[in-house]
């Protein structure tokens, strides 16, 4: 036994949990698919005096279309979300990630809302949310509301959810038109984090030009990073004379925390980010373009 | 800290207890049902020698306290044999390839290749490649593993060739 001795609560609705979490405050962590926290808690690097498992809770599973987004419940596993061929239709990029998190005997307890939670900057689904403009449901004893992705994640393994509040499900918007969407990332090993990844949503209108474009950045800074600045640049323009090293050198322009460690030097995930962006672009576009 | 009841069924066999939440399910295997064929490597998730089935799904258990699998069907690599001791064919894999040296690893690597062959019956190289890389060997090296992988899935669809 590694862990430091805890309380276990396992409610089976959400407003059990809620009412948990609003009774036991910064004493208590929600145990989604444990993929992260129960290593941090073996390692005890993170300690806690009670542990409130969400898996139990029917609601917080399934897949389903809603207002014109996919909502995908938090407790949701990765495992499931690979398989789902609605996810693979309609949010292509959420599909695209999931082979990409750690190993598939991870997949097959980690979830959707663990991952977003957990909000690691080098992890694909925290990306995924900030790159489609995901919205993300959380649930305390005073009610529900609605976080957008860009004020969601707030620092490492940071989100500006309240001590009380439990994730509850994610909204993914759903692009139409001739869209295209690619992820690339470079890891040392498989199943690794990656130094530095990419993500990119494209859509062209009908005379090839860019009339939407998002580019997500992962390991690049203490968060999920947006690349606004490339993206502003190439919204607009024609997709053939838009040259995608430009695109990933601009995507790197204003980075103000880039990670550098053992694993990667600041200066080394900034190039290699930059070749991520190129390429999951070129791949993003030549999809939108056969659209 | 409140002791919790824990009931699952352990290759077939029903096993109620009443442990610490934060007994791993790993150790339950190991020290209360004393199925010791479930090896404890890193116990944080990277290694992957301590691989098992909940409910089907292979995962790790070091990964997951015991009471979060309670009224689950749990197959340790003591299950996977049948009763009268005859090999699984992944199992027999193993031991044709040179798929094991010092053993250490081998309880892992035979659950994760017996879900991942059930779920992939016809499985490529490059994904089975795939499907092992979540399991680290340190002695026996990978390509006997890829072989015996590459042999369970040929003979599991009537000896062809691939």
């Amino acid at each position: 036994m590694k862990p430091a001795p805890f309380e276990y609560h396992a409610p089976d609705t959400i407003v059990a949990a809620a009412s948990l979490l609003s009774e036991l405050g910064e004493d208590a962590k929600v145990l989604a698919g444990g993929q992260s926290l129960v290593p941090m808690l073996a390692l005890r690097l993170a300690v806690f005096e009670h542990l409130i498992d969400v898996g139990r809770i029917a609601e917080l599973q399934g897949i389903e279309r809603r207002d014109g987004a996919l909502w995908v419940g938090a407790g949701t596993t990765q495992a499931n979300l690979e398989v789902s061929t609605d996810v693979a239709s309609t949010v292509p990029l959420l599909a695209m990630v999931t082979p990409l998190i750690g190993h598939f005997q991870i997949r097959n307890r980690g979830t959707v809302g663990g991952s977003i939670a957990h909000a690691d900057p080098a992890a694909e689904y925290p990306a995924v949310a900030l790159t489609l403009d995901a919205t993300m449901q959380v649930a305390s004893a005073q009610g529900t509301r609605t976080i957008a992705a860009h004020d969601f994640f707030d620092g490492l393994w940071t989100t500006t959810m309240q001590a009380d509040e439990l994730l509850v499900g994610v909204s993914f918007p759903i692009w139409d038109g001739r869209r295209g969407f690619a992820v690339e990332e470079f890891a040392r090993r498989q199943g690794d984090f990656a130094i530095a990844g990419a993500t990119v949503g494209v859509v062209l209108d009908d005379a090839d030009r860019v009339r939407r474009c998002a580019i997500g950045l992962i390991g690049l800074g203490s968060t999920p990073e947006r690349a606004a600045q490339a993206e502003g640049e190439v919204t607009g323009r024609a997709i053939a004379e838009i040259d995608p090293d430009a695109v990933g050198r601009l995507a790197m322009a204003g980075l103000e925390s880039v990670p550098d460690d053992l694993h990667g030097s600041g200066e080394f995930r900034t190039r290699v980010g930059a070749a991520m962006v190129a390429r999951a672009w070129t791949t993003a576009s030549a999809e939108a373009r056969r659209g | 800290m409140a002791d919790v009841p824990v009931h699952v069924t352990v290759n077939g066999r029903s096993r109620a207890e009443t442990v610490e939440p934060r007994v791993t399910l790993a150790d339950f295997l190991r020290d209360r049902c004393r199925l010791t064929g479930t090896h404890l490597g890193c116990e944080h998730g990277v290694c992957g020698a301590c691989t098992v089935l909940v409910d089907g799904a292979a995962v790790r258990s070091c990964l997951m306290f015991a009471v979060q699998a309670d009224g689950a069907d749990v197959t340790t690599i003591e299950g996977v044999a049948s009763p009268d001791g005859d090999l699984s064919a992944v199992q027999a894999a193993f031991r044709d390839c040179h798929g094991l040296q010092c053993g250490f690893c081998t309880p892992g690597f035979v659950m994760s290749a017996t879900a991942f062959l059930r779920d992939h019956p016809s499985p490529t190289d490059e994904e089975i490649r795939d499907a092992l890389a979540g399991t680290l060997c340190r002695c026996t090296g990978y390509q006997g593993i890829l072989r015996a992988v590459r042999q369970a899935a040929d003979a599991a669809r009537g000896g062809e060739q691939s």
